[in-house]
């Protein structure tokens, strides 16, 4: 059995009288690749956006166990505290910071990371100067691991589309994280760039050891790089297993009307 | 065709104009003799004005449309050219110098009342810098900034009032109360942004002001605070007009000094904090910032400038009242950091420089003034909405890189 890295146990959110997650369970182990699926409203982000701290579930366990560490449970922590555990995540209507280089948004995400306060920024002495080089060096490097370094000192929001969902992933990517959630990531993609992303999600789980969570709608981008796969339909979880099992399982082609599943 | 449109609709706004203005333009009651005088003249000056200015108007507007926002700047060579001419070392120290000069010889040169408004306009460059990281950085619409202004003027005033502490003494003293309230002011509302922190922002504002004026055994009321003394150099009598000089000294370097303070911290890993909380909050939490800590460190922090100019303005004025902490004063200086371009510190300085010298300087048009100081901000709002100095790109070197390409 794999090391478990993420564990969540009949996790639950209500709106008001709507309940948009029911009951889910889910869990990721190390080295997987792990997707969620469902159809539109299903509960996919509400289920993100619950364990990263943007909303407290109703109910339900939330653990994160960080490699080699004890498990810690995160219900109700902030979002900060969740992507300083080692989770950090990506948006499905892309939220960058449109005002800041593409640099600096990955610079951003290195502050979970780095410890320079107020004097320290004032003064700058060794400590906060060999930081930010640090930053500036790290950040670099991960743009250039994502093909973005070409664009490091332009405006995040002057950047080509698929550009901008790159970024996302090597913005949270420079949180370190030990697990990453990707929410659609190929969303208005197009099939070129949607296989440019099979290969860049393969590679960063082979070469930097994050293991990953992703929504997708994208079937073929499913079937084709994920370990294992979690159904959800209507708040609830219908059907957990690998891309064959699920393939196969008649509540998910009635969910997703048979098309899709087989494409 | 078009131009029968544009006459059309200018002929409409002048007509309008001619209704709105009619009861104060045109008719005059003479109270004394009990007769109504019809001032028809007035009324064809404001159709011939409205309906040219109507023109004019809609003229920019539709050569405004045109270019795309990012194409500004970029796109027109002779922007470009001045740009990297100021980057240019060469122009950019002989500028330093050039100004540095200037600001040195200027109270010699001119009169203590130019020394005096120079030294106001200075202590607005430090309220705007200062309100710059709340509103410019952190991206928070705070429209009581007036009151950490009056947490440090009222420090100074009162511990000398009451403990006899001297200027030297309060002038920390006071940054360091008005950064208490600005964390007192923080944690209500940390949760609210945009409009509703506005409000709420204002309302404490108006508080801090409504408790100065009403409780008399602590503030002396309306009637405020005299004989504060103005900043003392130990062992030296200074007159008056020596003593605006130092101050006017005294003031430029607290100014140097927030401009290095507030560059450094904008480029570094709290300024990028507080620009990412601006530009999405969930995205920053989400990317690991502590919202809470960040911004309350920008309430903090931009209420520190305000103290320390408090202490300044009551040294300067050595009488202070409630009646100078209005919300326009917060106003003023919110105009300040909007008109220079949110987040940019050279942009702040000229506009503080800009909207307070304006309205001295254009006192040889009396009643007019301030309707063109109003002019001048509308037409700047309607042509560069993004400031005088819109945000620039801040780059990096790449030092690791550079060592990678020299060892491989
Ligand atoms: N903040 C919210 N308040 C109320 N209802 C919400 C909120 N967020 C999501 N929902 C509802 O929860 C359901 C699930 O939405 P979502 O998680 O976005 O679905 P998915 O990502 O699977 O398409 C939808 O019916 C949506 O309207
Ligand atoms: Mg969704």
């Amino acid at each position: 059995m794999m090391e478990r890295l993420l564990d969540v146990k009949s996790l639950t959110m209500d709106f008001g009288g709507l309940r948009a997650v029911d009951q889910v369970n889910l869990d990721v182990c190390q080295g997987e690749i792990v997707a969620l699926i469902g159809p539109n409203g299903a509960g996919k982000t509400t289920f993100f956006n619950c364990i990263t701290g943007i909303y407290a579930p109703s109910d339900g366990e939330i653990s994160v166990i960080p490699p080699g560490k004890k498990p810690i449970r995160i219900n109700g922590f902030k979002p900060h505290k969740i992507t300083q555990a080692g989770m950090a995540r990506t948006f499905q209507n892309i939220r960058l910071f449109p005002n800041m280089t593409v640099l600096e948004n990955v610079m951003l995400g290195r502050h979970c990371r780095t410890t320079s306060k107020i004097l320290g920024a004032i003064l700058r002495g060794s400590h906060t100067r060999r930081e930010e080089e640090e930053t500036v060096d790290f950040s670099y490097h991960l743009l250039e691991k994502m093909g973005l370094e070409k664009y490091a000192n332009e405006f995040a929001k002057n950047l080509p589309y698929g550009a901008q969902r790159r970024l996302e992933i090597a913005r949270a990517m420079a949180t370190e994280p030990f697990l990453l959630l990707l929410d659609e990531p190929a969303a208005g993609m197009n099939p070129q760039e949607t296989k440019e992303l099979d290969d860049l999600i393969t590679k960063i789980k082979n070469e930097e050891g994050i293991s990953i969570l992703l929504i997708e709608h994208d079937m073929k981008l499913v079937m084709n790089i994920s370990d294992r796969i979690f159904v959800m339909e209507y708040g609830r979880e219908i059907a957990k297993g690998t891309p064959l099992e699920i393939r196969e399982n008649p509540k998910v082609i009635e969910a997703y009307l048979g098309e899709e599943v087989h494409a | 065709m078009h131009i029968f449109e544009e006459i059309k609709k200018s002929t409409i706004t002048a007509v309008w104009f001619v209704f709105l203005t009619f009861p104060i333009m045109v008719i005059r009651v003479n109270t004394i003799h009990k007769t109504i005088e019809w001032r028809w003249d007035n009324m064809i000056m404001v159709a011939v004005g409205s309906f040219a200015l109507s023109f004019v108007w809609r003229y920019f507007m539709e050569h405004r449309q045109a270019p795309k926002p990012e194409a500004m700047g970029r796109g027109v060579p002779w922007i470009q050219n001045a740009r990297q001419a100021i980057k240019h070392p060469v122009f950019f120290y002989s500028a330093i110098a050039l100004l540095t000069v200037f600001a040195v010889i200027f109270p010699f040169i001119f009169s203590r009342y130019q020394v005096n408004i120079m030294t106001t306009a200075l202590i607005y460059v430090m309220l705007g810098l200062g309100l710059n990281i709340v509103v410019g950085l952190a991206g928070l619409l705070d429209l009581g900034y007036v009151a950490f202004y009056a947490v440090g003027a009222y420090s100074y005033a009162l511990l000398h009032l009451h403990y006899g502490l001297n200027f030297w003494i309060c002038l920390p003293l006071g940054a360091g109360l008005a950064a208490l309230f600005g964390i007192i002011l923080g944690f209500p509302v940390l949760r609210l942004r945009g409009d509703y922190l506005a409000i709420v922002t204002l309302g404490f504002g108006e508080i801090i002001r409504l408790v100065l004026e009403n409780w008399n055994e602590f503030s002396k009321g309306p009637s405020g605070i005299a004989e504060i003394p103005r900043p003392p150099i130990p062992g030296v009598e200074l007159s008056l007009s020596e003593s605006s000089v130092f101050l006017y000294f005294l003031v430029i370097i607290l100014t140097l000094f927030t401009v290095f303070v507030v560059n450094r911290l904008r480029n570094s890993r709290i300024g990028r904090a507080w620009i990412a909380l601006r530009e999405d909050e969930i995205a920053c939490q989400a990317m690991g910032v502590n919202k809470t800590a960040t911004k309350l460190t920008a309430f903090a922090l931009g209420a520190t400038w305000a103290g320390m100019a408090g202490v300044i303005f009551a040294a300067k004025t050595t009488f202070i009242n409630p009646a100078s902490f209005t919300f326009l004063e917060s106003a003023i200086i919110l105009s300040i950091v909007v008109l220079g371009g949110m987040g940019s510190i050279v942009g702040v300085i000229a506009s503080a420089l800009i909207l307070i010298l304006l309205p001295e300087y254009l006192r040889a048009f009396s009643e007019y003034r301030m309707l063109l100081f109003g002019a001048v901000l509308v037409i700047m709002m309607v042509f560069r909405p993004q400031g005088l100095v819109s945000t620039v790109r801040q780059t990096y070197q790449f030092k690791g890189l550079k060592k990678d390409k020299e060892v491989g």
